[in-house]
């Protein structure tokens, strides 16, 4: 025996150290049980204080002074809207900013410098990102409490999270692949736009997806720049019957959104509007869920043909 | 052929055991950053032959073969010192005036690992053409069809072209690796290991293609293995840290090197 020891106390020495490893499993299990029931209590507490007040109406009322006659069709539009204009500004800026570190930028010290800020970016409260747009979109662009303000900002504070995530899933691939593609004669264009942005591009869907779902549950920096709490009407419509048939006037149209709205409700003295904050914060996570669920889906459709 | 021309043609010296540099390496040194991987390499690369780099781990014979495409230009900090000079038009690779893409797109490689892109098997291997602005579909077909028979691998694949080549077999990965690099019709062929990360039936179809290949291509192949250099090789070069110790055909080298330290590595002695 190894160590001059007998085979039974071999196995009381194993019995000893695999103690450890169930205490270790119990300790595992209840840390992650803190983090799941607090989330399930908060969900089901939600759930049973606002389905009741879920309906077809509520989805298409706007808000009112009457609480059984409030309804989250500005908040909701709202807030799709905002999205739209985020994705559309945080995702080419993102992706491109992540590719340009992984695959162009040279290795010195301002790229570990911008390295260092954009790590630093992401830890920013939302609401120094508030203050930032409020100056310098509302005011100094003149774009005021508009949506383009708020897509913009929101774009901003999302904007490490795409470009974090754009960066983790370029170096992923091995690179073995990249050589490949080089040595075929591809230039670091070619080699990009056929290689790296396709394989990548799994994990760079889920990193936007995920920013966005942060994204669309902010309040603060939107109540900074001003998001309206009250909002009876819709922002003009995208497409028109005469010419030129398509309209940009919603994005300079004030909005309201879900948190803020939420936030609306919750801050009033009658308990019937809180159960409409309920209601609505059960469709908000309603929302980041199915986007969640929609990032988990993509990639695994888009991994499926990759293997490394 | 002017009926008037001194020399023989490239086919007439070769089928009496002549051979035409294609390549030559000029007191070629590399370094990574402040180390000097490769020592005043003097090396004759012949037309139609298969050449063989041998030597133990860390002695170089990678870092010399990738001087040939200039992969290292694709990371910071490397740097060469002497020349590469490509026949017939004796364009030395290595010049700083010589664009890398240019040079790429003249020879092709072939990796240690099977490097199949995550795209259909007639992707990775139109990929090379695609590069080069190909865009007809039918002169596309066509070139890949020829690349795969010529990488032996037509028969396995030519109902399944548009399967994903990750679905081959690692030996069969390998030799789509191969008609990706032939489907361009590269002046060299640039083989790094290929065959260190296949069973022994996969080593031995990539072997028997690259016996037959030599009749129309020249190449230049990295081995850790003695054996297929002997089987395989016309010409062997072998290094030992950074240095080319002994080169010359392979059969006056494996029967009777000059060197000692090449017989040391031979008879497996050392190494």
């Amino acid at each position: 025996m190894a160590y001059a020891k007998g085979i039974e106390q071999v196995r009381v020495l194993i019995a000893q150290h695999k103690r450890w490893d169930r205490i270790f499993g119990v300790c595992g299990l209840l840390a992650l049980m803190v983090g799941v029931l607090t989330f399930a209590a908060l969900f089901v507490d939600m759930a049973i204080d606002g389905i009741p007040r879920l309906s077809v109406d509520f989805f298409f009322n706007f808000p009112s002074r009457r609480p059984a006659q409030a309804g989250i069709l500005s908040a909701w539009v709202g807030s799709c809207l905002v999205m739209l204009v985020t994705a559309f500004f945080a995702v080419p800026l993102g992706v491109a900013a992540g590719l340009y570190l992984e695959e162009y930028a040279p290795r010195n010290w301002i790229t570990d410098l911008i390295e260092i800020n954009i790590t630093n970016l992401a830890g920013v409260p939302s609401i120094v990102y508030g203050l930032l747009a409020l100056g310098l979109f509302v005011y100094q662009f003149g774009l005021g409490q508009s949506i383009l303000a708020a897509g913009l900002t929101l774009a901003l504070l999302i904007l490490p999270i795409v470009i974090v995530a754009t960066r983790e899933s370029i170096r992923a691939i091995p690179q073995g692949i990249r050589e490949g593609a080089y040595a075929l004669g591809g230039t670091q264009w070619q080699v990009c736009r056929d290689h790296i942005i396709p394989y990548s591009s799994a994990g760079i869907l889920t990193g936007i997806i995920i920013g966005m779902a942060r994204a669309i549950g902010e309040t603060a920096p939107l109540i900074t720049i001003g998001a309206l709490t009250f909002i009876a009407f819709l922002p003009g419509a995208p497409l028109k019957a005469e010419p030129p048939f398509v309209s940009l006037d919603w994005v300079m149209s004030p909005f309201t959104a879900m948190p803020i709205q939420m936030f609306n409700w919750t801050s009033r003295p009658e308990a019937a509007f809180h159960q409409n904050a309920a209601a609505a914060g059960f469709v908000l996570v309603l929302m980041t869920l199915a986007m969640n669920g929609l990032a988990i889906w993509l990639r695994y459709r888009l991994r499926k043909n990759i293997k490394w | 052929m002017p009926a008037l021309s001194v020399l023989p043609s490239v086919e007439a010296r070769s089928d009496r055991g002549l051979a035409v540099p294609k390549a030559q390496a000029k007191s070629l040194s590399f370094f990574y950053g402040d180390f000097r991987a490769l020592k005043d390499i003097n090396l004759v690369v012949h037309e139609q032959r298969v050449t063989a780099l041998i030597g133990p781990s860390g002695c170089g014979k990678s870092t010399f073969l990738r001087c040939f495409n200039r992969m290292h230009d694709l990371y910071p900090g490397n740097r060469y010192q002497g020349e590469i000079r490509l026949y017939p038009d004796d364009t030395n690779l290595l010049a700083p005036g010589v664009d890398p893409i240019e040079v790429r797109m003249r020879l092709s490689m072939v990796f240690q690992k099977p490097n199949p892109f995550p795209k259909s098997i007639f992707e990775n291997v139109a990929y090379g053409l695609r590069v080069r602005g190909e865009r007809s579909r039918r002169a596309l077909a066509e070139r890949v069809e020829t690349a795969l028979r010529d990488a032996a691998l037509w028969d396995e694949v030519k109902d399944r072209l548009n399967d994903l080549a990750f679905n081959l077999s690692g030996g069969q990965q390998q030799r789509l690796c191969i008609a990706r690099a032939l489907a361009t019709d590269p002046e060299i062929l640039l083989f790094d290991e290929p065959t260190s990360a296949l069973d022994p039936i996969a080593t031995a179809s990539i072997e028997e293609l690259i016996t037959d290949l030599k009749k129309r291509i020249t190449i230049l192949i990295v081995t850790h293995n003695m054996q297929q250099a002997a089987r395989v090789s016309d010409y062997t070069a072998y290094m030992y840290l950074g240095e080319l110790i002994e080169f010359g055909r392979t059969d006056e080298l494996f029967i009777k090197p000059k060197n000692r330290q090449t017989e040391d590595y031979i008879t497996g002695r050392f190494g």
